[in-house]
């Protein structure tokens, strides 16, 4: 075969302008399984990334820890890991720290990672009278602006770990290892910067306390969403759309306790000729819950693996204008930019189809296979 | 440059078989698999069977003449793009812009296919057995030959959005749903659209009008080459009723510098 070079590519492009790749999969048994099936499936999407970040959410990981919040911490100087340090040290028992292993891989400038398992100061909590995971946010966010990206807690869940950074999916799993590691979920991340730089921070998922978010697209919406979550304490640090979305699951379902069907009547909701059609009771929800939370209303094109200790959500944007693929096989549940994705891990499904807009597909351990919740548009 | 191992490594994944040549894609990159099935067009193979495809992007793409592929697995996206005659036979469901800008010949899905199925096609037939996603056949137009896509199952939203030319039937064989496919025919200014049973949700630029004789004809026709393919009974297809959507004006925006 004649390299494609000489043929048809004189400008050497062995990529196409794309999209991000997003893929997940959760075993509902909650068993714990290797790298090995989520890293071929993300790597089978290249095309979608360009190299610039990449990136993986384990769920399940650190059983012989899971009542310590884990931090993995990124630093780019001895100074920045000094002061965090100091401030870890001050508000929570550091139970265990180290440095996360790394070895040789295709990645350019890796930043120190370390890892913490800690917990909260209970007087202080005490003090405060607010929740741990509140206490726990709380100084995440604290650190995060106050450092301004010389260190950045990119990863604050219990018995969850993200590792991310900027280089192919195949170059981040090898740099961190993570053929040491198991876990009943995985949520990985390819990706294609657009309107903000690729940096080791920039890469997905996002994650605060256990939600991690991977995003595929743009939030148009973006300046809105973010007024209305800093009015609640949240603060964005990290230069891109996608960590409103991790602060708005947190600050909906953790915090107000809206039932996760509701969430995507929030984040994207029915148009308002389709809510002027509805029986009296369905409308007055609608209503009220658009009102209230009109700035978590999520505009432009996007589709979204989000996760939580157990859950796995998908959700793509009411007009559909990004991919996302939902399939079922064994005890598994897959989200993926692209069936094919799929198939090359679990070439025989029960169940495959594409989501419409604004469907929400969770898949839950031990729960009834999946559950699969066509609301935001209810026709 | 062709160097020894090459050529090894692309033979070891040839298969020579009744009228065809069989080609193993396992593991293949887009541009891999694409150089090698020009290659082996060019050495004179008419018949072209592509196995365990797993998301690899353009096969067929922009190729002329008489060609059959069959391809099995689960191709990625743009398939068949700018393809300009041949004949492809999915054994499997197709990802996202299948039959991209094609411009003659025939795809047939013996699945379901992802979104903007028929982008800005020219020319040549799609036929899909089960069910497509959003905006299907956007952007159809039709110069010298009329580009016909036929979806069995249900469409997602916006389907035949800003149609120029061509003609959609959507026949919505899946009896216990219905078609919940909305905005209908937005922005279309050419082209017409047949949809089985009734419809809810029309786009902006979009009428309904009742079928003639010379409709049905088309209808007929269609559903026939459906059947044939995929191995449907047409007379039960044809007895129920359909709804032609065609645009309100062909130059909608005509006077808006005059």
């Amino acid at each position: 075969m004649r390299p494609l070079s000489q043929v048809n590519n004189p400008y050497k492009d062995d990529k196409n302008i794309d999209a991000c790749a997003l893929f997940g999969m959760i075993n509902i048994e909650g068993t714990r399984f290797p790298f090995k099936d989520p890293l071929k499936a993300i790597s089978n999407m290249r095309e979608r990334g360009n190299g610039l970040g990449a990136g993986f959410a384990v769920y399940g990981i650190y059983p012989d820890h899971k009542e310590l919040y884990a931090f993995h911490v990124m630093y780019l100087n001895r100074q920045a890991k000094r002061r965090v340090e100091k401030s870890l040290e001050e508000e929570f028992r550091v139970v265990l720290s180290e440095e996360l292993p790394t070895k040789e891989a295709k990645v350019s400038n890796p930043p120190l990672t370390w890892r913490y398992f800690v917990e909260p100061n209970t007087s202080k909590v005490n003090e405060e009278k607010i929740t741990e995971d509140d206490y726990v946010m709380k100084n995440v966010m604290r650190i995060n602006v106050s450092e301004r990206g010389k260190a950045l807690i990119f990863s604050s869940g219990k018995n969850m770990g993200v590792f991310k950074g900027v280089g192919y999916p195949e170059d981040i799993a090898e740099y961190f290892c993570l053929e040491e590691y198991e876990g009943y979920m995985w949520i990985c991340h390819s990706r294609y910067p657009t309107n903000t730089p690729g940096w080791w921070g920039g890469a997905h998922p996002f994650s605060l306390l256990d939600w991690t978010v991977a995003h595929n697209g743009e939030l148009s919406s973006y300046g809105a969403n973010r007024r209305f979550l800093e009015a609640y304490g949240y603060k964005c640090t990290m230069q891109t759309d996608t960590e409103v979305l991790t602060y708005a699951f947190d600050l909906l379902v953790r915090k107000h306790k809206i039932p996760l069907e509701l969430v995507p009547k929030i984040l994207t909701p029915p148009f308002w000729d389709e809510i002027d059609q509805m029986q009296q009771k369905q409308k007055q929800l609608l209503t009220a819950l658009r009102q209230t939370y009109s700035g978590l209303l999520m505009n432009g094109p996007f589709s979204l693996i989000v996760a939580r200790q157990g859950q796995m959500i998908g959700l793509p944007d009411r007009m559909k204008l990004r991919p996302l693929t939902a399939g079922m096989g064994g005890s598994f549940l897959y989200l993926s930019s692209e069936e094919a994705a799929i198939r090359v891990v679990q070439p025989t499904l029960d169940k495959v189809w594409n989501l419409t807009g604004g469907e929400i597909v969770v898949g839950m351990v031990k729960a009834p296979a999946f559950v699969r919740l066509q609301l935001a548009t209810m026709r | 440059m062709e160097t020894p191992t090459e050529t090894l490594k692309e033979l070891s994944r040839l298969k020579i078989e009744e009228g065809a040549i069989g080609v193993n894609a396992l593991e293949m990159r887009s541009y891999e698999l694409n150089a090698l099935i020009r290659d082996l067009v060019k050495k004179g193979f008419k018949g072209l069977n592509l196995y365990n495809v797993y998301g690899q992007r353009y096969i067929g793409a922009g190729l002329s003449g008489d060609i059959t592929f069959k391809v099995y697995g689960t191709p990625g996206n743009d398939l068949g793009i700018f393809m300009n005659g041949p004949n492809m036979y999915v054994y499997g469901n197709v990802g996202d812009g299948c039959g991209n800008t094609m411009n003659d010949g025939l795809i047939a899905v013996y699945g379901h296919a992802g979104d903007i199925v028929g982008y800005s096609m020219r020319g040549g037939k799609i036929f899909i057995r089960d069910d497509v996603g959003y905006r299907a056949g956007i952007h159809m137009k039709g110069y010298r030959t009329a580009p016909t896509l036929v979806i069995g199952g249900c469409a997602g939203d916006f389907i035949g959005e800003y149609m120029a030319g061509g003609i959609i039937l959507l026949l919505g064989l899946d009896e216990s749903r219905r078609h919940e496919t909305r905005f209908i025919g937005t922005g279309m200014h050419g082209g017409v659209i047949y949809v089985r049973g009734k419809i809810t949700h029309l786009g902006k630029g979009a009428k309904m009008m009742d079928i003639d004789e010379n409709d049905l004809r088309v209808i007929c026709e269609l559903v026939k080459q459906f059947c044939d393919l995929f191995n449907f009974n047409s007379s039960k297809i044809i007895k129920q009723e359909f709804t032609k959507i065609v645009p309100v004006s062909h130059r909608p925006y005509g006077r808006l510098y005059t």
